[in-house]
């Protein structure tokens, strides 16, 4: 079916499409929006906001967008008088019960009623005298509230829970200008991936008690990134306020994660915006620690690496990037080098209705690339390596107290990268300040072997640096460097001319889409039922 | 005969001839007044000459789409592969219709005739019934009747011992108009929520449980029957008016005549002769004002219109309004016509299942406005606010409810543009309490 060609042409551009193509994906290709609220690429279409009316020449309706299938020579006219005229009736007919409480609504600014009142709405009502529909807010679940009055009816939500979720809570009670979005009484909206309906809610009826008044849209700043929850690697944006992480959304990757993120993806952030982080190199001096410049700290870790006999161990965090693993890993290049990640585990939660898609049990991002690296999982046997290494490297590990203990009790010299510095950190030689993953640039690797970019979405703080970095200016030797990296993508670069795996990629390559890795299984994530 | 009255001379009875007939009820009283012959010919016929017969007859959808129902036949699959399923709707929720129930109630053998000749005829073996929440009597006939059937051979795994499978299963629904829509229905069928469903797929294509249907109205299939037993050729000669027109037609009349109910004539029949003839013509000193023919979806027709209209699909049609159900609402001089509209507008946005935008909103809309014009708020802004909604709300919608609540609507105001005049000058004493 992909292979056969059909030829369209929509406000004047001709475009050529699969056969079975709904109008209003062909005209995305011809460049033309048609505006719309059901419809939703992840789910069924169901043709009931009837927005997506279009002029089709030879029929003699408009035909719904969404669910309209484009044959051959068929011309269609989206911003046609009375397509025009058909959509100014719909969003008349929407706002006539909407309260239009744009000033307190969280979706203000990123809501598809507001974009297209502004855009082709009457500017005055005609509804003057009559009272609006009224039903109280109503709490959904743990992190979902339903305001009714906004509610346009499009069903998207209903849709997703019964069709992708297949946990039908949601469905439309009452008929007619009663109707409402109802919610089974005996249950909560507490599905791990209900969150996704606040995304789909095309206005501010379903929204996150999380995100509830903490931003207006038009002052977040949003960042491509990759989920650091689990090694599905769902593709996200980093939403930040003056440089706070205040919101995760899901970034379409139909190879992926298609729209969707879990809620516990969804709300593991918080670590991002941490207060106490580690700000300057602090170097071991009289018994503490003393914080220190780049240059000083830099040529400390080139003796301690340099100085340290036998064997070593690095002990790193499963959210590293390739970069920073991969550099990390040859700074330390030696006959006997035991290198691991942590790997915390929790439940497998499934998305029903998409193939493939799932919070994993593994809840790190970069396992594979790790593995891909050299490190291994077996962190209680690295632990009890530290007993008799030479040199230890902490990078960004979260450690236990009995982990500390192990590292305190260390022959060996212990080298800190990390964010936060603990007492139980207080036997290192030197804790240097390293970035999280919404600080810097860099790649992961996810379950199915697709690398894949994130962006820096706030500054870091002090000067803490990639991990990368660090290890890229050692490596390059001491002073200005040709050799040493400047970006990620020269990091990624040097990280490729030791593991083969990652050679001739350059990040251009990844794109925003990432790319599967040689021998690298398929992506295998289905349509939406 | 012209139930509950006797027979008038110019009715033609064929589908209501033992209307009121206790014994017709019954399966051997059925037999005994020919019934189930037209189901053993049938069963000796290849489908393709039953679908062929039904086609050479003429005979149109009665439910109100007046589609020919031989082509629709024909769009079922030739194969079998998957189940097909035959529905019957016996739904009949549009205001001011009621002749379903009638044939149900006195000739259920009838119906269920042929519900199993259809059947046969697109290679069902399964033929729902699905009949309205609010009828009772006719359920329980109905039940009774199916029964009987199945003990009698008529229907169940081998028919008249033909080898052929086909059984009838009844469906109540529960009280929603939407339902006899025929997508809706499919939906109530399969115990969903009763919304119409976007087309493609047809009924033919997906129905029922995604698999080949076809739905056809009550007096459609208990029509089947007697164009099998006396031929397309007899069907197609009752025939007064257009030639696309064949048959007889169930006229259920209400409201303003001498002699409401149903009345059984042939397609062509000149309306007055209903109106006047058989209904007894208007109160006495009293004169029409309006009519409604086919049940409250279509326009509404002046008296003139209607005492000039030949009732057919196309007569009806040339004077402005539509066959439709063949529910006829009758209006005299002392009728309120907004207050009728602004009560056939309440019904819809009652009714409307709120999946379409134009439809849950418009329809609410309209009875508001309509609300405020009878309480003496109206304005002259109003006319072209409701004929603007009713042109959002007329062919843009999945099904056609919202164009049914406009139907009324626009004709009313086009036709009696004066009625609404007085309420806004405030010439008319307001009809309702301020909204």
């Amino acid at each position: 079916m992909a292979d056969e060609l059909v030829n369209v042409t929509i406000d004047g551009v001709p475009v050529a499409v699969p056969k079975g193509t709904a109008i209003i994906e062909a005209a995305k290709q011809a460049g033309v929006l048609v505006p719309h609220y059901c419809y939703h690429p992840s789910l069924p279409a169901p043709a009931v906001c009837r927005m997506c009316l279009v002029e089709v020449e030879k029929s003699p309706k408009l035909m719904p967008a969404c669910v309209t299938t484009v044959t051959e020579g068929q011309v269609v006219h989206v911003n046609s008088d009375p397509a025009k005229k058909a959509r100014e009736g719909v969003l008349e007919f929407l706002l006539i019960n909407h309260p239009l409480d744009c000033p307190i609504c969280d979706q203000s600014g990123e809501c598809e009623l507001q974009d297209y009142v502004f855009q082709e709405g009457r500017a005055g009502t005609r509804y003057s005298e009559f009272a609006k529909r009224y039903n109280p807010v109503e709490d959904f679940g743990p992190d979902i509230l339903y305001v009714p009055n906004r509610c346009i009816l499009c069903t998207r939500c209903v849709r997703f829970m019964e069709d992708v979720a297949d946990t039908p809570v949601l469905n439309v009670s009452e008929r007619g200008d009663r109707a409402f979005i109802g919610i089974d009484q005996s249950q909560r909206l507490d599905h791990p991936w209900s969150g996704n309906v606040v995304d789909l809610c095309p206005v501010g009826s379903l929204l996150s008690k999380d995100f509830l008044h903490k931003a207006r849209a038009w002052d977040l700043d949003k960042t491509a990134s990759v989920c650091p929850g689990c090694t599905q690697g769902c593709n996200i944006t980093i939403d930040t306020r003056d440089d706070v992480v205040v919101r995760l959304r899901p970034r379409p990757n139909l190879e992926v994660n298609r729209h969707f993120m879990c809620d516990y993806g969804r709300m593991n952030y918080r670590w991002l915006n941490r207060g106490d982080r580690v700000e300057a190199p602090l170097i071991r001096e009289g018994g503490r620690h003393v914080a220190t410049d780049w240059d000083s700290a830099l040529a400390r870790l080139d003796q301690a690496v340099r100085g340290a006999t036998g064997s070593a161990v690095i002990l790193a965090s499963g959210r590293a990037s390739v970069e920073s693993l991969g550099l990390v890993r040859r700074l330390v290049e030696r006959p006997r080098v035991t290198a691991a990640i942590q790997v915390p585990l929790g439940d497998e939660a499934p998305l029903a209705g998409v193939p493939n898609l799932a919070l994993r049990r593994e809840r790190v991002p970069n396992l594979a690339g790790a593995e891909l690296l050299g490190y291994g999982t077996a962190w209680e046997a690295a632990m009890r390596e530290v007993l008799s290494a030479g040199l230890v490297v902490v990078l960004d590990a979260d450690l236990s107290p009995a982990d500390e203990a192990a590292l305190a009790a260390a022959p060996g010299v212990v080298v800190v990268l990390g964010t936060v510095a603990t007492d139980g950190l207080r036997n290192a030689q030197l804790v240097l300040p390293v970035t999280t993953m919404a600080e810097e640039n860099g790649t992961y690797v996810n379950r199915d072997r697709r690398i894949q970019r994130y962006h820096q979405a706030r500054s870091q703080p002090g000067m803490a640096r990639p991990a990368w970095w660090i290890a890229g200016e050692v490596l390059a030797g001491p002073g200005p460097s040709p050799d040493a990296p400047a970006t990620a993508e020269e990091a990624f670069a040097l990280v490729g001319a030791a593991w083969p795996v990652f050679a001739g990629l350059s990040y251009a390559d990844l794109g925003f889409t990432g790319r599967v890795l040689a021998d690298g299984r398929p992506a295998v994530v289905g349509a939406a039922r | 005969m012209g139930y509950p009255h006797p027979s008038h001379p110019k009715e033609t009875v064929v589908l209501s001839r033992y209307f009121g007939d206790p014994e017709a009820r019954t399966y051997a009283g059925w037999v005994k007044r020919g019934g189930y012959g037209a189901l053993r010919k049938a069963l000796g016929m290849s489908r393709e000459a039953l679908v062929e017969e039904v086609k050479a007859s003429g005979l149109r959808g009665r439910g109100g789409a007046g589609f020919p129902t031989g082509l629709k036949w024909s769009f079922m699959p030739k194969e079998v592969v998957k189940p097909h399923y035959l529905v019957c709707n016996a739904d009949e929720s549009e205001p001011g219709t009621f002749k379903d129930r009638e044939i149900m109630r006195w000739t259920p053998h009838q119906l269920i005739e042929g519900c199993a000749i259809a059947a046969y005829a697109i290679g069902a073996t399964h033929c729902y019934i699905y009949i309205r929440g609010e009828f009772t009597e006719p359920w329980q006939v109905m039940r009774a009747a199916v029964d009987e059937a199945l003990a009698n051979g008529a229907l169940g795994d081998d028919v008249f011992g033909s080898g052929k499978a086909i059984q009838v299963v009844l469906h109540r629904g529960a009280g929603a108009y939407i339902c006899g829509e025929e997508t809706a229905m499919m939906n109530s069928i399969e115990g969903k929520r009763g919304n119409p469903r976007i087309k493609p797929p047809f009924p033919a294509v997906a129905g029922v449980f995604g698999m080949p249907t076809t739905i056809n109205n009550v007096e459609t299939l208990a029509a089947v029957p007697h164009i099998i037993t006396r031929g397309a050729e007899w069907y197609k000669s009752l025939c007064l008016g257009n030639p696309k027109s064949t048959g007889t037609k169930l006229v259920s009349v209400c409201g303003h005549v001498q002699r409401p109910g149903n009345y059984e004539v042939t397609m062509g029949t000149p309306m007055r002769d209903i109106l006047y003839d058989m209904c007894g013509g208007p109160p006495p000193g009293r004169t029409f004002k309006a009519v409604i023919p086919g049940g409250s979806s279509v326009p509404i027709m002046t008296r003139e219109e209607a005492e000039e209209a030949l009732f057919d699909y196309e007569g009806v049609v040339a004077k402005g309004s539509m066959l439709g159900s063949a529910g006829m609402i009758v209006m005299d001089d002392s009728t309120d016509m907004v207050y009728q509209i602004w009560r056939l507008a309440r019904f819809y946005a009652h009714e409307s299942c709120a999946q379409c935008t134009q439809c849950r909103e418009g329809t609410a809309w309209t009875t508001k406005i309509l609300e405020r014009i009878l309480a003496g708020n109206g304005k002259q802004a109003d006319f072209q606010l409701l004929l603007d909604l009713a042109e959002n709300m007329t062919g843009k919608t999945i099904c056609v409810l919202s164009d049914s609540c406009a139907a009324p609507v626009v004709s009313g105001i086009q036709k009696f543009r004066s009625e609404f005049e007085a309420y806004i000058a405030g010439a008319r004493e307001p009809a309702l309490a301020a909204v």
